[in-house]
């Protein structure tokens, strides 16, 4: 019996779905308890599709965690409760805020909580016991990640030592550890931004609205446009314009800014990065401009 | 086809549309490499301009009078601070025909680590000389490497061809000695290009200053070589990675209804590393060597007629046979034997060195083995003359960055091909039991360097008087 098989290679996003949902089952299989990251983000969506995926038709067999910083955008909450319940996936959630107001964690002067959620992520690593955590970060993100294996060891500190990294050869995956260790496993290591868009398109993947253009009060402030909430109000002298913007990337309100756009639907989000003159950090992350290596430094520290 | 397939017509491979291919760059430091990268990355309009503005301001505080590409890979923080290369780093970029990914391996003799790593996956490697050196030592030792790895594909980039007056005599020469070397090396494709990644000749755009050459430019050619993976083509192989048995059925409003009646549902997750499977052809399950065929081939997706080389589905079989996790599900035709004792070229990644009685975990496929070193049969020596081949010197122990013959005992028999046929079912990694690190990158079977010596007969434990021809440390 000969099959119709044809020798053409398979599609890039065949390719990379194939991969991510290889790394995910691995890690399913030679964990005591992962637990992957999910904070209703593109990147983290288009994991949790994947997960869902790997184990169909099963449930996946392991929770989500939200590192909550309470400055979410109230559309991107509301579509991470949705999408945990779409997918039939638990979700536990860690409060930043819990760590300020008992005085454990302090707000920074420039209000910025996205390094504070540090903390509470090595927490609940910690007590959850959890040996691997999944988290959405790409290679073509930042200089510092390019480096990153997609199996990635943090010591008992959470620490990332990017000088001492393990080899990672052909497809085998390496997640032996000592206890009280952990990995970070990256299973979209090798998607560009617009390979998930592409894919985000292809599979028909929801998204918070804010991703797609819409009207908001916005304000330009060190070349970036901010917009107008309760965590960042308008400050003297700024002019609060109405613009139509989206967000290409949904971190914490107070660090996160928006872009001029029109694109209002996925076909035109892909159009529009793909002719973008800005990497998706740079346009929107005040965090990743505040030095040469700040993301460097938040992974040593144990950041995601 | 199987003529009465239970199975509809399911969604398979695109008509077209754009395809992934893996490079790896090779080279000593200071043959432009990152410059090199930074070219194919800015000529493709790969780089953003808050990169570039990033990259031009750095260059300015050099002093610099105009943007230095290199600059466009550097990573770390030390890295930055040393002006070199620490370790692999992954860059990506792409045109309407295809995406690449680009392992970046730093070009220092100590770290052929970075190399073998960065080959281990890729399909070209983009191999770099400085036109006014030629070929050198790290030249060939790259060169082995890639004949070792089986990577299919090696374009040598003849780089700095500025800097001699773009000499179609030069070019010759250096190309002529490399089609020696990759001849006596086993290399499988070779191909040759001139060119000043500063300048930009040959990189993307075709250079008017080289009129003797009329072969591709370096992107023409990663656009057009032959995408399809050497394991489309050979037999199937199928590591299990779990075994799928859902209590009940979940009706999940993102997938196809998954065929379970009455909580009977046994299913095989994996992906196919080689080879291609039909339904309703026969498989053996590996080390058990029971027979069963393929009854259906599922996905989310709904479900599949046949699959490929590369594709993650998940396997249903027509016999109650036991298989687990680790187990290889594999073409009836020629399966490997399950052997409880291993030869194979092994690359020592790890400061510390691999001794005869060291015991290691061997990693292989989705299953771990316990191990014991029975002997180390040889070290390739790698500064080899051109027109000869690496020759096999008699050690003790295998140091970092070393490439040696080593036999292993097995605490259990392991379905393990030869790597020469098959990249990654003939793959494996050796593991340190106590901390869990990654020593070692071995492959199975023979090599493509016949060793001079007969190795069995210079046994580990003799004396090591070939010592002289071991790589400084």
């Amino acid at each position: 019996m000969t099959a119709p098989a044809t020798l053409r290679p398979l599609s890039e996003l065949q390719a990379l779905e194939s991969e991510s949902i290889h790394i995910i089952r691995e890690v399913a299989a030679t964990f005591a308890k992962p637990v992957m990251l999910f904070s209703g983000g593109k990147d983290s969506v288009v994991m949790l599709h994947l997960a869902a995926k790997a184990f169909w038709p099963a449930p996946i067999p392991f929770g989500l965690l939200h590192v909550d910083t309470a400055h979410n955008f109230p559309e991107v909450l509301e579509f991470r409760d949705d999408a945990v319940a779409f997918y039939g996936a638990q979700l536990q959630v860690a409060s930043v805020q819990d760590y300020i107001d008992d005085g454990r964690l302090r707000d920074r002067p420039d209000g910025t909580r996205n390094p504070l959620q540090t903390v509470p992520l090595l927490d609940t690593i910690q007590h959850g016991k959890h040996d691997a955590v999944f988290g959405g970060g790409r290679r073509d993100e930042e200089r510092a990640r390019a480096k990153e294996r997609v199996f990635s060891m943090r010591d008992e500190f959470g620490q990332w030592e990017p000088r001492n990294q393990r080899p990672e050869l052909w497809s085998l995956y390496n997640g032996r550890h000592l206890p009280g260790e952990h990995v970070r496993v990256f299973p979209l290591s090798n998607w560009t931004e617009l390979d998930v868009w592409d894919y985000i398109e292809s599979e028909k993947i929801a998204l918070p609205t804010i991703y797609y253009a819409h009207q908001r009060e916005v304000v330009q402030r060190d070349g970036m446009w901010i917009a107008i909430t309760p965590v960042t109000p308008a400050l003297d002298g700024e002019k609060v314009e109405l613009r139509s913007v989206r967000y290409r990337t949904v971190g914490d309100m107070s660090c996160t800014a928006a872009v001029l756009s029109n694109a209002s639907t996925v076909h035109d989000v892909i159009s529009e990065v793909g002719l973008s003159q800005l990497t998706e950090r740079g346009a929107t992350r005040a965090d990743d401009r505040l030095s040469e290596a700040a993301m460097e430094d938040r992974k040593r520290e144990g950041y995601f | 086809m199987a003529p009465s397939s239970p199975v509809r017509t399911a969604p398979t491979l695109p008509a077209g549309g754009r395809t992934l291919l893996r490079l790896a760059t090779a080279g000593s430091v200071d043959d432009g490499k990152s410059t090199l990268v930074g070219r194919l990355l800015f000529d493709t309009d790969s780089v953003l301009a808050d990169t570039l503005d990033h990259v031009e301001k750095v260059s300015k505080r050099k002093g610099l009078d105009r943007a230095d590409l290199a600059l466009l890979t550097d990573g770390l923080r030390a890295e930055r601070e040393q002006g070199i290369t620490i370790d692999v780093a992954y860059r990506y970029f792409a045109t309407p025909a295809r995406k690449f990914i680009l392992a970046d391996c730093p070009g220092h003799v100590q770290y052929t680590r970075n190399t073998v790593t960065g080959s281990s996956t890729a399909d070209v490697i983009v191999l770099l000389v400085d036109a006014r050196n030629g070929v050198l030592e790290q030249t060939r030792r790259h060169l082995a490497v890639a004949s070792l790895l089986r990577v299919p594909h090696v374009i040598l980039v003849v780089n700095k061809i500025d800097l001699v007056d773009y000499s179609e005599e030069t070019f010759t020469k250096i190309a002529t000695d490399f089609a020696l070397l990759a001849r006596s090396l086993g290399v499988l494709d070779t191909h040759c290009i001139p060119v000043s990644a500063t300048e930009g000749d040959n990189v993307v755009v075709r250079s008017h200053r080289t009129p003797w050459y009329d072969g591709p430019t370096v992107l023409g050619y990663l656009e057009r070589v032959d995408d399809t993976p050497l394991a489309v083509g050979s037999e199937f192989r199928f590591p299990v990675q779990h075994v799928v048995r859902p209590q009940r059925a979940q009706l999940a409003p993102w997938a196809a209804r998954a065929p379970i009646v009455d909580g009977d549902y046994r299913g095989y997750a994996g992906k196919l590393e080689s080879g291609r499977i039909s339904v309703g052809e026969e498989i053996v399950v590996l080390p058990r060597l029971s027979h069963a065929r393929v009854e259906a081939i599922d996905t989310p997706d709904g479900p599949l007629d046949f699959a490929v080389a590369g594709q993650s589905v998940v396997l249903r079989l027509d016999a109650d046979v036991d298989v687990s996790r680790g187990d290889i599900l594999a073409a009836t035709d020629a399966p490997p034997a399950p052997v409880r004792e291993l030869a194979a070229t092994v690359c020592w990644l790890a400061e510390r060195e691999l001794e005869v009685g060291a015991r290691v975990l061997v990693q292989h496929g989705t299953s771990v083995t316990k191990a014991i070193v029975k002997a180390i049969d040889g070290v390739l020596d790698l500064s080899f003359e051109s027109g000869t081949v690496p020759c096999w010197s008699s050690v003790d122990s295998l140091r970092l960055n070393d490439i040696g013959r080593v036999r292993l005992a097995l605490a259990s028999p392991l379905p393990i091909d030869s790597y020469r046929e098959h990249r990654t079912t003939g793959a494996f990694i050796i593991v340190d039991e106590a901390d869990g690190w990654t020593l070692g990158a071995g492959m199975a079977g023979g090599t493509p360097f016949i060793p001079r010596a007969n190795p069995t007969a210079t046994a580990s434990k003799t004396s090591a008087p070939a010592q002289s021809g071991r790589r400084q440390s």
